[in-house]
């Protein structure tokens, strides 16, 4: 069963969301890895506002493939989430609502989840061609010399997703390998 | 003696990037099918059903599998009685590395320094191997390598008295700590023997094996089906959501070593295994 979800991600919506629920995401998303959270972080450590309004809005671990002349896009899946690790609490606690990822989480950004009121979503890693039909307009906001790192606005219609671990702390990579 | 022009080394790579990250080959798609008709849950079947879709939108538009179009491995096999004119070898290589993944649309992953970390903008350099050969002919294969598996490699230095039960143990527990991270179904590929060196790069090497091929050696051949068959009893499934498919095949190498030693490499690729190959 699907369910539909759209920006902003606001906490009631994400209380409604269970894990191993498959979500199709529509609206205004953007995209960040590692060197851009670390900027963000830097920003935050000086008391500076971030580029990007991260409330009730949803970061996509992705650094895409430069897209074709005529496309929005390249390829964009989902790259290992673990190594934003250091940097997601610190987002989460500046109202950051929703993570596109792959793969397991820190102990520390599951408490900060369960405390916030956040979800974490894992896309298919590596199916990279497909994800990049759901994404109808990209464009750099932030950290343009970072390249394919640079924190783009993303606008997506029907993202396929999988909630992997819901507000609640509950996990779904701990769950189906039992 | 057998003349070869850097300009048509220059281009090949240039085509072997773009293909090998464009169109996944039959062997591993093969293996994707097979796993798709044998899992029995309903999410592995369609993580797996959206894979092969992947696989095809790729395929059919010109667009890279994965966006992790990877750090590009140079696999170089110079026959002996060939000559090389028109430039340097390594830069010919590095500039059909350079071609491919700025006219190829491919994402440029590089950074100069692995500690300050500033892209090089055109994916150079290339990691390249050189092999002396006999023959006149030269063979280049490209497998551009996704860090999200890299990352999740290990090499142990097993003492001789761990035994094949070590060997076993080790490669099983480096794709338990993986779990989820590298994209499964992944594909195993593992170096035994050698120096620590040699057997990280036997581990590499064996990841372009196509996943059709076998070790040539029967107790090699059966410890292959054997540690997949255990792999595949950890339960992580297609993308860590459990299910019989964790990995499609486990490719092993092997190499004579020393007496005090018994050096395993396990080198994790995910299931967009890329490699293409060029002789010239």
């Amino acid at each position: 069963m699907e369910k539909k979800i759209s920006l902003p991600l606001t906490y009631d919506k994400v209380k409604q969301l269970k894990i191993g629920d498959s979500v199709l995401i529509t609206g205004v998303i953007y995209t960040a890895r590692d060197a851009a959270h670390k900027r963000l972080v830097e920003l935050l450590d000086e008391g500076k506002s971030m580029p990007i309004d991260v409330k009730d809005s949803i970061i996509y671990y992705v650094g895409p493939a430069p897209a074709k002349p005529g496309q929005p896009i390249g390829s964009a899946g989902p790259t290992t989430s673990y190594r934003m690790d250091p940097y997601t609490p610190r987002l989460l606690n500046s109202g950051l609502r929703g993570m596109i990822g792959k793969g397991l989480r820190s102990k520390e950004v599951i408490e900060s989840m369960k405390k916030n009121g956040a979800v974490y979503f894992a896309a298919i890693g590596g199916a990279a061609a497909l994800m990049s039909k759901s994404i109808k307009k990209a464009e750099i906001v932030a950290y343009e010399d970072l390249g394919s790192e640079a924190i783009r606005r993303l606008e997506v219609v029907d993202l396929p997703v999988i909630v992997v671990i819901d507000s609640e702390g509950n996990n779904l990579y701990e769950i189906s390998q039992n | 003696m057998r003349e070869i022009n850097v300009f048509e080394i220059t281009k090949a790579v240039r085509n072997l990037c773009i293909n090998s990250n464009y169109y996944l080959s039959q062997d591993v798609k093969d293996r994707i099918k097979e796993a798709f008709n044998n899992e029995s849950s309903s999410m592995a079947k369609d993580i797996l059903e959206k894979i092969l879709k992947n696989i095809d939108i790729a395929k059919n538009e010109d667009m890279p599998a994965c966006q992790d179009t990877g750090m590009a491995c140079v696999f170089v096999e110079i026959g002996q009685d060939i000559h090389i004119v028109g430039g340097d070898l390594e830069d010919a290589i590095n500039e059909g590395v350079r071609q491919g993944y700025i006219e190829g649309y491919l994402r440029k992953s590089v950074v100069k320094d692995p500690l300050n970390r500033v892209n090089t903008k055109d994916n150079t350099p290339g990691v390249i191997y050189y092999d002396m050969v006999s023959g006149n002919k030269l063979n280049i294969t490209v497998a551009p390598k996704g860090f999200g598996s890299e990352n999740m490699s290990q090499i142990k230095m097993l003492k001789p008295a761990d035994g094949i039960e070590g060997v076993k143990e080790f490669i099983i527990e480096v794709v338990r700590d993986a779990g989820p991270n590298p994209c499964p179904p992944i594909v195993v590929g593992v170096g035994i023997g050698g120096t620590f060196d040699k057997a990280a790069n036997m581990a590499k090497r064996a990841l372009i094996r196509p996943l059709s091929e076998k070790n040539n050696n029967k107790f090699y051949r059966d410890l292959e089906d054997e540690i997949l068959e255990e792999i595949n009893k950890l339960g992580i499934g297609p993308q860590g959501f459990g299910g019989k498919t964790t990995a499609l095949a486990v490719n092993i190498e092997t190499y004579p070593t020393h007496i005090a030693g018994l050096p395993v490499a396990v080198n994790i690729n995910c299931h967009v295994t890329r490699h293409a190959h060029i002789e010239l």
